[in-house]
């Protein structure tokens, strides 16, 4: 079995990462009933025995004695990473995992890229490398950050680069929250568009999140909580957004329950590789069947069910219900309606007692009101994981690579722009050493050539499929 | 003779527990129906086959397990293991720490190479086992990174370093609609190689078998392991020991080089698909009889017709009488189309099988020209029963069967190839455009040789 290493850089990396790991640690008690340290848990902690000083505390079998998560925290402010280590949180991440500074990027992508990139480029290369000597077989570096600030876009993307040079071999999954149209950064359009091109470049994989589509799912889920409808019947910790039952009770902060999504998702999306199932999906296949060119690795999302009601036995129509659900325009963890463009390629990652006949059935239910690019009229690729998530029975990620994510790049690229022609806020990125208007102008046109893709592939949606003539044999 | 089965993949190995658990189950069930001595040859014949013993008397079956990522294997033994009635060689699997990655390419051109020792290694210390060694079946599916492209890479090995011996490749084909994406472009490569390095390509379509657990079987709902305790099944009514046809005192000896001998005369025509009836569920056989004639008569239906199960089997599709004109070049859109075959092999099982008539399976129309009926059918008849079922018949056929679903196939992977979608993912790893093209002429070859017979 694989590990996997999660970097998470900036405030909403670091909050983000916060409830990952508390989630993780929640899912791995309620499988690993016996405390034993499996190759399941390893995937994402160590087993470190506390009593021997420095380093060579760790334990690969037996009993647990103390799980240290595999992450590394990068912040150029103190303050949410103090509040990690006070927590509750505090021995599941030691002080060598860290690297923060007092001052922060000021929302400024130049600010973290280049000043902090090179300040403590070496650093950060010997953490990286220190956790992924920890690693047996190292397979994926999980990045979490927010394109629109100044840490975790700038100095999360000069990351990239450096994980790319430096561990080829290692996938780069990055998990991207996106500014939405409110935000109030102002100069997150700049911040963002920098941060694409490094995306463009250097991830094997992005899956953009938007705080708007967080944001409208916890209000979804709290109407029909509250609505009464249900009335006693959903269990409270089954909601996609629930912290209850952790197990250590930390004070609930405003972005809890969103960030608890994105948690939910990463361990979705991991889910089949740790656990068994009768149709595994490691997490190098989900680059291999959704990729299939290069600079197309952007992902939408979207995770159902949002609640479970209590009823043990789920009638085929509710579970049938749950992939509907996924390609509703509601349940995107980005602002994007997946069924009214088109499809390249589509994961279904599903957890819990469901089978093959279930996933065919809803296949062949839902094909006919989706569009499929012309040569992957079929693409779709499926998992199943016996084990479910704390709280549910079952649950589906559906993982979408599809024309949809076009407008949110569009408006980025407007906004933008806006800013651009003014010239505005434009001195303090200038100012600092190794940045001039070229970076912006590279950016930009790096965004423009993806949107273009996009359309090209938009532009064939339409056509009639037609097969194409066959190599003919002599007989 | 003993078979050493190679399971590679999740699959694969999913499946080769399923199989050597039927075969030890039914060779220790009750239902024989015959003689307790004759009960005992059949369970040492099979026992010799597919089974090592220990010192404590529990069978271990000769088999190797490959996968590039523990948790299957991991599942796989212990599942024997818990069943107490046999289990897998303690060393006999290789296992490595991250998979294939669904990437044909990565398990034929870094995975094979890079563990080729170890892996032969391994089944060369199964084959010494056998006293008498008949050959090899590969379990694998066409989908997939490790079955698929480890899968090749094994078999040409076995074919250059055991080339007196059989190999039999167990293929999966998957569902239609995607357990893969890129399951065309992994098939495509793999159907290639196999057709150069297997001597026979055993087909199972998953679209088939879910059918008939769902029509057939009335499961409600469907896992992998009801296809695959499907698949076990026919499989085992393959395998399982039959008399040989000139003397009738003893099992046969050579299961594997016998069905060759008889399915695959030419080297251009190696697949092989299975049908057989009757199935159904526990419950509904309780209250089921049946008679040889009727059994044989669907049987034959279904090879003519092209059916994949008992059940929607159409009766309007005829052999071409003789006299008239041959219909000539299969044309792969024609509904009635008849389903010529090369060579076909039917193995009957249990109650009064010697009174049963296959002259219907005689008839030369149902042929190509180029053999005389006689050496293009066989018939292997046995009276101890197969797995409750008070009479059984399996249908081994060379035909064009496969012909729709591997057109199908290529069809698919040739309109991706035109598009260059995903081809950067294999030529990372060594598997070149021009590598496409040669799979994809080889098979246009294949379809056309089936489709001109």
């Amino acid at each position: 079995m694989t590990q996997s290493v999660v970097v998470q850089v900036g405030q909403c990396g670091n909050q983000i990462g916060c409830c990952f790991w508390d989630l993780a640690l929640r899912e791995h008690a309620a499988v690993n009933q016996k405390g034993i340290y499996d190759e399941a848990i390893s995937s994402f902690f160590r087993n470190v025995d506390t009593r021997v000083v420095g380093d060579g505390g760790s334990i690969s079998k037996g009993k647990i004695c103390s799980l240290k998560a595999r992450a590394v925290l990068i912040d150029m402010e103190e303050g949410v990473v103090n509040e990690i280590l006070q927590g509750p949180l505090r021995d599941v991440f030691d002080t060598k995992q860290l690297i923060t500074d007092i001052s922060g990027s000021g929302n400024n992508w130049a600010v973290g890229h280049r000043v902090f990139g090179s300040l403590y480029q070496d650093q950060i290369l010997e953490k990286l490398r220190k956790s992924a000597e920890h690693c047996d077989c190292l397979q994926c570096f999980f990045i979490i950050h927010s394109m629109g600030g100044g840490t975790g876009s700038g100095l999360g993307t000069f990351l990239l680069k450096m994980l790319e040079d430096e561990f080829p071999e290692v996938y780069r999954f990055v998990t991207s929250i996106y500014p939405s149209g409110e935000d109030d950064v102002i100069t997150s359009p700049y911040n963002s568009v920098l941060a694409m091109k490094e995306l463009n470049e250097h991830a094997d994989c992005v899956l953009p999140i938007d705080n708007q589509s967080l944001f409208d799912i916890i209000s979804k889920i709290d109407l029909m909580v509250n609505s009464g409808k249900l009335g006693t019947t959903v269990k409270p910790k089954s909601l996609v957004t629930s912290s209850s039952g952790a197990l250590k009770t930390r004070p609930k902060k405003p972005f809890d329950a969103m960030n608890n999504i994105v948690a939910n998702l990463l361990l979705n999306l991991t889910s089949s590789a740790r656990f068994e199932g009768s149709l595994n999906m490691d997490l190098n296949e989900i680059s291999m069947n959704l990729v299939p060119f290069p600079q197309l690795h952007y992902l939408v999302s979207s995770l159902t069910p949002l609640y479970t009601l209590t009823d043990v036995n789920i009638p085929p129509r509710r579970l049938d219900q749950m992939f509907s659900d996924a390609f509703s325009k509601d349940h995107q963890l980005l602002r994007a309606d997946p069924k009214r463009s088109l499809y390249l390629a589509c994961a279904l990652m599903v957890r819990g007692n469901v089978q093959i006949s279930d996933l065919r059935r809803n296949i062949e239910r839902l094909k006919p009101s989706l569009q499929f690019v012309s040569w992957n009229q079929e693409g779709w690729k499926t998992s199943l994981c016996s084990i479910p998530p704390v709280g549910h029975s079952h649950s589906l990620l559906a993982l979408a690579n599809n024309t949809c994510v076009k407008p949110t790049f569009m408006e980025l690229k407007e906004r933008f722009m806006r800013l651009y022609k003014k010239k505005a806020h434009l001195h303090h990125y200038l100012q600092v050493e190794g940045m001039e208007e070229s970076c912006f102008t590279e950016a930009v046109s790096s965004l423009s050539a993806l949107i273009q893709e996009y359309n090209q592939l938009d532009a064939t949606k339409n056509m009639p499929v037609q097969d194409l003539p066959r190599l003919s044999v002599a007989m | 003779m003993s078979i050493v089965t190679v399971q590679l993949g999740q699959c694969g190995n999913q499946i080769g527990f399923e199989v050597f658990d039927a075969l030890l189950r039914d060779s220790h069930s009750s239902h024989g129906l015959c003689c307790k001595r004759e009960n005992e040859a059949y369970q040492a014949s099979c026992k010799e086959r597919f089974f090592s013993e220990e010192e404590n008397g529990v069978p271990i079956a000769r088999a190797v397990l490959v996968d590039m990522e523990p948790k299957v294997i991991n599942q796989t033994l212990s599942k024997a293991a818990q069943s107490g009635r046999w289990k897998y060689g303690q060393h006999a699997c290789f296992c490595q720490k991250q998979g294939s990655g669904n990437n044909w390419a990565y398990g034929y051109s870094v995975h094979g190479p890079r563990h080729e020792e170890s892996i032969m290694n391994l089944i060369r210390k199964e084959v010494e086992k056998c006293d008498s060694f008949s050959g090899f079946f590969i379990i694998m599916s066409m989908a997939g990174g490790t079955g698929s492209g480890i899968g090749a890479f094994v078999t040409q090995n076995l074919q250059d370093q055991y080339s007196n011996s059989l190999k039999m490749n167990q293929i999966i084909w998957p569902y239609g609609t995607g357990e893969v994406i890129v399951q065309n472009y992994n098939s495509i490569l793999t159907l290639s190689h196999l057709y150069r390095s297997s001597d026979a390509l055993l087909v199972h379509e998953n679209d088939a078998v879910h059918k008939i657990c769902a029509k057939l079987m009335n499961i409600k709902q469907i896992s992998f392991s009801d296809i695959n305790q499907v698949l076990a099944h026919q499989l085992g009514s393959v395998f399982q020991p039959t008399y040989s046809a000139e003397s009738s005192f003893h099992y046969r000896r050579n299961p594997l080089g016998d069905l060759m001998e008889h399915l695959v005369p030419h080297p251009e025509f190696k697949m092989l698909s299975v049908r057989n009836v009757p199935h159904m569920s526990e419950n509904s056989l309780a209250y089921s009889t049946f008679t040889w004639a009727g059994l044989l008569k669907h049987l034959r239906q279904m090879l003519i017709s092209n059916a994949k199960m008992e059940e929607g089997i159409d009766w309007h599709v005829r052999p071409p009488s003789s006299g008239l004109p041959s219909l000539g070049k299969m044309s792969l859109n024609k509904d009635l189309h008849f389903n010529t075959s090369i060579a076909n092999l039917v193995i009957l099982r249990g109650k009064d099988v010697q009174s049963a008539d296959v002259e219907g399976f005689k008839d030369p129309a149902l042929y190509t020209s180029w053999l005389e009926p006689v050496n293009a059918f066989n018939v292997w008849k046995t009276q101890r029963a197969f797995s409750k079922y008070e009479k059984s018949a399996v249908l081994v056929s060379n035909s064009q069967f496969l012909v729709k679903p591997l057109d199908m196939i290529v069809g698919k992977a040739w309109n991706m190839f035109a598009s260059k979608a995903y081809i950067h993912q294999y030529t990372k790893f060594g598997i070149e455009e021009e590598d496409f093209l040669d799979s994809f002429t080889s098979l246009e070859q294949v379809v056309a040789s089936y489709c001109n017979l």
